[in-house]
Protein backbone atom coordinates (compact mmCIF):
# COMPACT_ATOMS: atom_id res chain seq x y z
CA UNK A 1 0.00 0.00 0.00
CA UNK A 2 3.01 2.34 0.69
CA UNK A 3 4.35 2.29 -2.34
CA UNK A 4 1.10 3.51 -3.70
CA UNK A 5 1.03 6.19 -1.38
CA UNK A 6 4.72 7.27 -2.74
CA UNK A 7 3.68 6.65 -6.41
CA UNK A 8 0.34 8.28 -5.89
CA UNK A 9 1.64 11.69 -4.55
CA UNK A 10 4.69 11.69 -5.97
CA UNK A 11 3.02 11.63 -9.87
CA UNK A 12 1.08 14.54 -8.50
CA UNK A 13 3.09 17.26 -6.44
CA UNK A 14 6.57 16.10 -6.40
CA UNK A 15 7.53 15.13 -10.28
CA UNK A 16 4.06 17.28 -11.35
CA UNK A 17 3.97 16.04 -14.95
CA UNK A 18 3.69 19.89 -16.06
CA UNK A 19 5.62 22.28 -13.68
CA UNK A 20 8.42 19.97 -13.38
CA UNK A 21 8.89 16.97 -15.87
CA UNK A 22 7.48 19.37 -18.99
CA UNK A 23 5.24 16.91 -20.11
CA UNK A 24 1.64 18.26 -21.86
CA UNK A 25 2.52 21.58 -22.26
CA UNK A 26 0.89 22.60 -25.44
CA UNK A 27 -2.36 22.07 -23.66
CA UNK A 28 -1.21 23.95 -20.57
CA UNK A 29 -0.44 27.09 -22.74
CA UNK A 30 -3.52 26.41 -25.39
CA UNK A 31 -6.47 25.74 -23.39
CA UNK A 32 -6.17 27.22 -20.21
CA UNK A 33 -7.54 30.50 -21.34
CA UNK A 34 -10.67 29.96 -18.71
CA UNK A 35 -11.18 27.56 -15.84
CA UNK A 36 -14.63 25.25 -17.55
CA UNK A 37 -12.34 24.68 -20.63
CA UNK A 38 -9.22 23.30 -18.04
CA UNK A 39 -11.60 21.25 -16.29
CA UNK A 40 -13.37 19.34 -19.47
CA UNK A 41 -9.61 18.86 -20.89
CA UNK A 42 -8.13 17.66 -17.46
CA UNK A 43 -11.52 15.37 -17.04
CA UNK A 44 -10.78 13.91 -20.73
CA UNK A 45 -7.42 13.47 -20.24
CA UNK A 46 -7.46 11.69 -16.73
CA UNK A 47 -9.37 9.29 -18.10
CA UNK A 48 -7.10 8.37 -21.27
CA UNK A 49 -4.17 8.02 -19.44
CA UNK A 50 -5.60 5.96 -17.20
CA UNK A 51 -6.98 3.57 -19.95
CA UNK A 52 -3.80 4.36 -21.93
CA UNK A 53 -1.79 3.31 -19.31
CA UNK A 54 -2.95 -0.29 -18.33
CA UNK A 55 -3.42 -0.96 -22.24
CA UNK A 56 -0.14 -0.22 -23.05
CA UNK A 57 0.82 -2.18 -20.17
CA UNK A 58 -1.05 -5.29 -21.39
CA UNK A 59 0.82 -4.46 -24.89
CA UNK A 60 4.01 -4.70 -23.45
CA UNK A 61 3.58 -7.63 -21.78
CA UNK A 62 1.56 -10.13 -23.62
CA UNK A 63 3.06 -8.40 -26.92
CA UNK A 64 6.30 -6.80 -27.34
CA UNK A 65 7.79 -8.72 -24.51
CA UNK A 66 6.73 -12.08 -25.45
CA UNK A 67 8.01 -11.36 -29.15
CA UNK A 68 11.04 -9.58 -28.97
CA UNK A 69 9.66 -6.45 -30.50
CA UNK A 70 10.97 -4.15 -27.70
CA UNK A 71 11.94 -1.76 -30.33
CA UNK A 72 8.81 -1.23 -32.01
CA UNK A 73 7.62 0.13 -28.56
CA UNK A 74 7.26 3.92 -29.64
CA UNK A 75 5.41 2.80 -32.66
CA UNK A 76 2.79 0.33 -31.25
CA UNK A 77 2.44 2.88 -28.16
CA UNK A 78 1.61 6.14 -30.21
CA UNK A 79 -0.94 3.32 -32.33
CA UNK A 80 -2.72 2.42 -29.26
CA UNK A 81 -2.98 5.90 -27.80
CA UNK A 82 -4.34 7.10 -31.29
CA UNK A 83 -7.03 4.34 -31.36
CA UNK A 84 -8.02 4.48 -27.76
CA UNK A 85 -8.65 8.07 -28.34
CA UNK A 86 -10.78 7.42 -31.52
CA UNK A 87 -12.52 4.62 -29.39
CA UNK A 88 -13.32 6.50 -26.20
CA UNK A 89 -14.35 9.32 -28.64
CA UNK A 90 -17.10 7.09 -30.32
CA UNK A 91 -18.35 5.93 -26.74
CA UNK A 92 -18.56 9.16 -25.48
CA UNK A 93 -20.55 10.28 -28.22
CA UNK A 94 -22.84 7.26 -28.41
CA UNK A 95 -23.88 7.17 -24.54
CA UNK A 96 -23.40 10.36 -23.33
CA UNK A 97 -24.15 13.43 -25.71
CA UNK A 98 -23.85 16.08 -23.10
CA UNK A 99 -20.05 15.01 -22.01
CA UNK A 100 -19.02 14.71 -26.02
CA UNK A 101 -20.21 18.12 -26.43
CA UNK A 102 -18.70 19.34 -23.16
CA UNK A 103 -15.27 17.93 -24.37
CA UNK A 104 -15.79 17.14 -28.09
CA UNK A 105 -13.23 19.77 -28.96
CA UNK A 106 -10.56 18.36 -26.35
CA UNK A 107 -10.52 14.70 -26.88
CA UNK A 108 -8.59 14.61 -30.61
CA UNK A 109 -5.90 16.27 -29.79
CA UNK A 110 -5.49 14.21 -26.69
CA UNK A 111 -3.24 11.55 -29.21
CA UNK A 112 -0.79 14.60 -29.66
CA UNK A 113 -0.74 15.22 -25.94
CA UNK A 114 2.82 14.06 -24.65
CA UNK A 115 2.04 13.61 -21.46
CA UNK A 116 -0.14 10.72 -22.50
CA UNK A 117 2.60 8.79 -24.50
CA UNK A 118 4.77 10.16 -21.58
CA UNK A 119 3.27 8.44 -18.77
CA UNK A 120 3.09 5.40 -20.49
CA UNK A 121 6.52 5.30 -21.33
CA UNK A 122 7.74 6.40 -17.67
CA UNK A 123 5.50 3.21 -16.47
CA UNK A 124 7.54 0.59 -18.68
CA UNK A 125 10.93 2.38 -17.83
CA UNK A 126 10.46 2.20 -14.14
CA UNK A 127 9.29 -1.61 -14.52
CA UNK A 128 5.94 -0.62 -12.71
CA UNK A 129 3.24 -3.44 -12.23
CA UNK A 130 0.11 -3.30 -14.06
CA UNK A 131 -1.64 -2.00 -10.63
CA UNK A 132 1.66 0.42 -9.95
CA UNK A 133 1.08 1.71 -13.79
CA UNK A 134 -2.62 2.59 -13.22
CA UNK A 135 -2.21 4.60 -10.07
CA UNK A 136 0.56 6.00 -11.61
CA UNK A 137 -1.11 7.06 -14.99
CA UNK A 138 -4.14 8.27 -12.66
CA UNK A 139 -2.47 10.16 -10.41
CA UNK A 140 -0.11 11.66 -13.47
CA UNK A 141 -3.54 13.38 -14.86
CA UNK A 142 -4.64 14.36 -11.87
CA UNK A 143 -1.37 16.64 -11.62
CA UNK A 144 -1.38 17.73 -14.74
CA UNK A 145 -5.28 18.91 -14.36
CA UNK A 146 -4.20 20.25 -11.06
CA UNK A 147 -1.66 22.50 -12.18
CA UNK A 148 -3.99 23.24 -16.03
CA UNK A 149 -7.18 24.40 -13.39
CA UNK A 150 -4.79 26.52 -11.25
CA UNK A 151 -3.30 28.18 -13.86
CA UNK A 152 -6.85 28.85 -15.61
CA UNK A 153 -8.18 30.49 -12.56
CA UNK A 154 -5.15 32.85 -12.44
CA UNK A 155 -5.05 33.42 -16.25
CA UNK A 156 -8.52 35.00 -15.97
CA UNK A 157 -7.49 36.96 -13.35
CA UNK A 158 -4.75 38.27 -15.75
CA UNK A 159 -7.38 39.47 -17.96
CA UNK A 160 -7.56 42.59 -15.82
CA UNK A 161 -4.13 42.90 -14.80
CA UNK A 162 -1.57 46.01 -16.25
CA UNK A 163 1.05 43.93 -18.23
CA UNK A 164 3.70 45.45 -19.99
CA UNK A 165 2.56 45.36 -23.62
CA UNK A 166 5.50 43.80 -24.81
CA UNK A 167 4.68 40.76 -22.31
CA UNK A 168 0.82 40.24 -22.94
CA UNK A 169 -0.52 36.98 -23.93
CA UNK A 170 2.54 33.89 -24.42
CA UNK A 171 5.40 35.62 -22.32
CA UNK A 172 3.69 36.52 -18.92
CA UNK A 173 1.66 32.97 -19.08
CA UNK A 174 5.05 31.06 -19.36
CA UNK A 175 6.55 33.24 -16.39
CA UNK A 176 3.71 32.47 -14.51
CA UNK A 177 4.13 28.75 -15.46
CA UNK A 178 7.78 29.40 -13.76
CA UNK A 179 6.45 31.34 -10.64
CA UNK A 180 3.78 28.04 -9.86
CA UNK A 181 6.53 25.42 -10.80
CA UNK A 182 8.50 27.56 -7.81
CA UNK A 183 5.94 27.07 -5.61
CA UNK A 184 5.51 23.27 -6.70
CA UNK A 185 9.36 23.32 -5.42
CA UNK A 186 8.09 23.42 -1.91
CA UNK A 187 6.77 19.78 -1.79
CA UNK A 188 10.00 18.03 -2.90
CA UNK A 189 11.15 17.33 0.79
CA UNK A 190 7.38 15.66 1.17
CA UNK A 191 8.12 12.43 0.70
CA UNK B 1 6.63 31.74 -52.47
CA UNK B 2 10.02 31.47 -53.58
CA UNK B 3 12.02 28.47 -52.80
CA UNK B 4 14.34 30.61 -50.69
CA UNK B 5 11.24 32.07 -48.73
CA UNK B 6 10.15 28.52 -47.99
CA UNK B 7 13.59 27.74 -46.23
CA UNK B 8 13.96 30.63 -44.67
CA UNK B 9 10.61 31.03 -43.20
CA UNK B 10 11.10 28.60 -40.09
CA UNK B 11 14.66 30.77 -39.29
CA UNK B 12 12.99 33.88 -38.19
CA UNK B 13 9.08 34.98 -39.55
CA UNK B 14 7.93 31.61 -38.43
CA UNK B 15 10.02 30.35 -35.74
CA UNK B 16 8.40 26.88 -34.99
CA UNK B 17 9.53 27.61 -30.94
CA UNK B 18 9.70 32.26 -30.43
CA UNK B 19 6.84 32.44 -33.25
CA UNK B 20 4.60 29.03 -32.82
CA UNK B 21 4.82 28.06 -29.69
CA UNK B 22 4.97 24.41 -30.96
CA UNK B 23 6.18 21.69 -29.27
CA UNK B 24 6.87 23.32 -25.68
CA UNK B 25 7.82 20.42 -23.83
CA UNK B 26 11.47 19.32 -25.02
CA UNK B 27 12.37 22.83 -25.37
CA UNK B 28 11.72 23.68 -21.61
CA UNK B 29 12.51 19.94 -20.61
CA UNK B 30 15.95 19.57 -22.11
CA UNK B 31 17.97 23.04 -22.52
CA UNK B 32 19.42 22.99 -18.97
CA UNK B 33 22.74 22.66 -21.38
CA UNK B 34 23.84 23.77 -24.54
CA UNK B 35 24.85 20.95 -25.53
CA UNK B 36 21.47 18.97 -24.77
CA UNK B 37 19.79 21.93 -26.58
CA UNK B 38 21.77 21.23 -29.62
CA UNK B 39 21.35 17.11 -29.65
CA UNK B 40 18.12 17.71 -29.35
CA UNK B 41 17.45 19.89 -31.83
CA UNK B 42 19.49 18.12 -34.26
CA UNK B 43 17.55 14.79 -33.48
CA UNK B 44 14.00 16.73 -34.29
CA UNK B 45 15.75 18.33 -37.21
CA UNK B 46 16.54 14.83 -38.47
CA UNK B 47 13.21 13.26 -38.09
CA UNK B 48 11.37 16.31 -39.25
CA UNK B 49 13.33 16.12 -42.47
CA UNK B 50 12.56 12.41 -43.06
CA UNK B 51 9.16 12.64 -42.52
CA UNK B 52 8.63 15.40 -44.33
CA UNK B 53 10.23 14.25 -47.43
CA UNK B 54 8.64 10.93 -47.33
CA UNK B 55 5.03 12.36 -46.42
CA UNK B 56 5.26 14.63 -49.51
CA UNK B 57 6.14 11.66 -51.71
CA UNK B 58 2.78 9.82 -50.21
CA UNK B 59 0.90 12.37 -50.45
CA UNK B 60 -1.20 11.28 -53.42
CA UNK B 61 -1.18 8.17 -52.10
CA UNK B 62 -2.36 8.05 -48.53
CA UNK B 63 -6.76 8.62 -48.64
CA UNK B 64 -7.29 11.89 -46.64
CA UNK B 65 -9.53 10.44 -43.95
CA UNK B 66 -7.03 8.25 -42.44
CA UNK B 67 -4.07 11.34 -42.77
CA UNK B 68 -3.22 11.60 -39.10
CA UNK B 69 -2.56 8.07 -38.29
CA UNK B 70 -0.64 7.67 -41.24
CA UNK B 71 1.45 10.42 -40.75
CA UNK B 72 2.09 9.47 -36.92
CA UNK B 73 3.28 6.07 -38.38
CA UNK B 74 5.64 8.07 -40.37
CA UNK B 75 7.20 9.80 -37.76
CA UNK B 76 7.38 7.53 -35.31
CA UNK B 77 9.57 5.05 -37.75
CA UNK B 78 12.50 7.47 -37.85
CA UNK B 79 11.58 8.85 -34.12
CA UNK B 80 12.37 4.98 -33.57
CA UNK B 81 15.83 5.33 -36.07
CA UNK B 82 17.14 8.44 -34.61
CA UNK B 83 16.48 6.78 -30.74
CA UNK B 84 18.60 3.87 -31.49
CA UNK B 85 21.33 5.41 -33.86
CA UNK B 86 21.69 8.08 -30.70
CA UNK B 87 21.97 5.37 -28.08
CA UNK B 88 24.47 3.66 -30.22
CA UNK B 89 26.78 6.32 -31.00
CA UNK B 90 26.36 8.99 -28.24
CA UNK B 91 24.87 6.92 -25.07
CA UNK B 92 25.61 10.09 -22.27
CA UNK B 93 23.40 12.32 -24.78
CA UNK B 94 20.99 10.03 -25.43
CA UNK B 95 20.40 8.64 -21.42
CA UNK B 96 20.18 12.98 -20.37
CA UNK B 97 17.75 13.17 -22.89
CA UNK B 98 15.68 10.21 -21.73
CA UNK B 99 12.18 10.20 -22.29
CA UNK B 100 12.01 13.24 -24.58
CA UNK B 101 13.99 11.30 -27.79
CA UNK B 102 10.79 8.85 -28.20
CA UNK B 103 8.27 11.70 -27.72
CA UNK B 104 9.46 13.58 -30.79
CA UNK B 105 6.47 11.65 -31.73
CA UNK B 106 3.92 13.75 -30.34
CA UNK B 107 6.09 17.21 -30.98
CA UNK B 108 3.26 19.31 -32.53
CA UNK B 109 5.69 20.97 -35.09
CA UNK B 110 6.29 17.55 -36.62
CA UNK B 111 2.97 16.65 -37.07
CA UNK B 112 1.95 20.36 -38.10
CA UNK B 113 4.54 20.48 -40.93
CA UNK B 114 3.13 17.18 -42.02
CA UNK B 115 -0.51 18.12 -42.48
CA UNK B 116 0.24 22.02 -43.28
CA UNK B 117 3.52 21.57 -45.74
CA UNK B 118 4.22 18.01 -46.44
CA UNK B 119 1.55 16.83 -47.43
CA UNK B 120 0.45 20.31 -50.01
CA UNK B 121 3.73 20.57 -51.51
CA UNK B 122 6.49 19.22 -53.69
CA UNK B 123 9.10 16.75 -52.18
CA UNK B 124 11.91 19.50 -52.99
CA UNK B 125 10.13 22.21 -51.41
CA UNK B 126 9.22 19.96 -48.56
CA UNK B 127 12.91 19.21 -47.80
CA UNK B 128 13.45 23.03 -47.82
CA UNK B 129 10.61 23.43 -45.45
CA UNK B 130 11.76 20.76 -43.22
CA UNK B 131 15.69 22.17 -42.79
CA UNK B 132 14.54 25.67 -42.54
CA UNK B 133 11.93 24.59 -39.99
CA UNK B 134 14.52 21.92 -37.86
CA UNK B 135 16.83 24.45 -38.16
CA UNK B 136 15.18 27.20 -36.22
CA UNK B 137 13.97 24.71 -34.24
CA UNK B 138 17.75 24.63 -33.11
CA UNK B 139 18.19 27.74 -32.62
CA UNK B 140 15.52 28.55 -30.94
CA UNK B 141 16.84 25.69 -28.27
CA UNK B 142 20.57 26.89 -28.59
CA UNK B 143 19.76 30.68 -27.44
CA UNK B 144 17.25 29.16 -24.90
CA UNK B 145 19.84 26.59 -23.40
CA UNK B 146 22.79 28.64 -23.81
CA UNK B 147 21.17 31.49 -21.70
CA UNK B 148 19.91 29.28 -19.22
CA UNK B 149 23.86 27.47 -18.66
CA UNK B 150 25.57 30.59 -18.96
CA UNK B 151 23.90 32.25 -15.79
CA UNK B 152 22.31 28.94 -14.22
CA UNK B 153 25.90 27.22 -14.31
CA UNK B 154 28.57 29.62 -15.39
CA UNK B 155 29.36 27.25 -18.53
CA UNK B 156 28.51 26.81 -21.94
CA UNK B 157 28.89 23.32 -23.99
CA UNK B 158 30.72 22.60 -20.54
CA UNK B 159 33.82 25.39 -20.34
CA UNK B 160 33.39 27.81 -17.52
CA UNK B 161 33.22 30.98 -18.12
CA UNK B 162 33.68 33.07 -15.28
CA UNK B 163 36.45 31.04 -12.58
CA UNK B 164 35.92 29.96 -9.39
CA UNK B 165 34.71 33.36 -7.72
CA UNK B 166 31.32 32.83 -9.99
CA UNK B 167 28.18 32.11 -8.26
CA UNK B 168 26.18 30.44 -10.62
CA UNK B 169 22.35 31.38 -10.25
CA UNK B 170 20.88 28.24 -9.81
CA UNK B 171 17.05 28.60 -10.41
CA UNK B 172 17.84 28.94 -14.11
CA UNK B 173 19.07 25.60 -14.80
CA UNK B 174 15.89 24.35 -12.17
CA UNK B 175 12.46 23.35 -13.89
CA UNK B 176 10.72 27.10 -13.17
CA UNK B 177 14.07 28.84 -14.74
CA UNK B 178 12.69 27.17 -18.32
CA UNK B 179 9.24 29.27 -18.17
CA UNK B 180 10.58 32.34 -16.82
CA UNK B 181 14.07 32.34 -19.46
CA UNK B 182 11.55 31.69 -22.55
CA UNK B 183 8.70 34.06 -21.45
CA UNK B 184 11.58 36.76 -21.32
CA UNK B 185 12.93 35.81 -24.24
CA UNK B 186 9.70 35.94 -25.97
CA UNK B 187 9.01 39.29 -24.57
CA UNK B 188 12.79 40.56 -25.57
CA UNK B 189 11.89 39.73 -29.28
CA UNK B 190 8.46 41.78 -28.81
CA UNK B 191 10.32 44.24 -28.20
CA UNK B 192 12.43 44.05 -30.85
CA UNK B 193 10.80 43.20 -33.63
CA UNK B 194 9.78 46.15 -35.86
CA UNK B 195 6.62 47.36 -35.60
CA UNK B 196 4.49 47.27 -38.14
CA UNK B 197 2.08 49.80 -39.56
Amino acid sequence: MNTYFVIFFGAILINNFVLTRFLGICPFLGVSKKVETAIGMSLAVMFVMTVASVATWAVQEYILLNYDLLYLRTIAFILVIAVLVQFVEMVIQKTSPTLYQALGVYLPLITTNCAVLGVTIINMNEGYTLMQSTVHGFAAAVGFGLAIVVFAGIRERLEFADVPPALQGFPIALIIGGLMSISFFGFQGLL
Amino acid sequence: MSNLKVFTKGLIDENPVFKLLLGMCPVLAVTTAAKNGLGMGLAATAVLLASNIIISMLRKVIPAKIRIPAFIVVIATFVTMVDLVMEAFVPDLHSVLGIFIPLIVVNCIILQRAESFASKNSVFRSFLDGLGMGIGFTIALMILASVREIIGAGTWFGVSLFGASYEPMRLLTSPPGAFITLGLIIGLINVLKPKKA
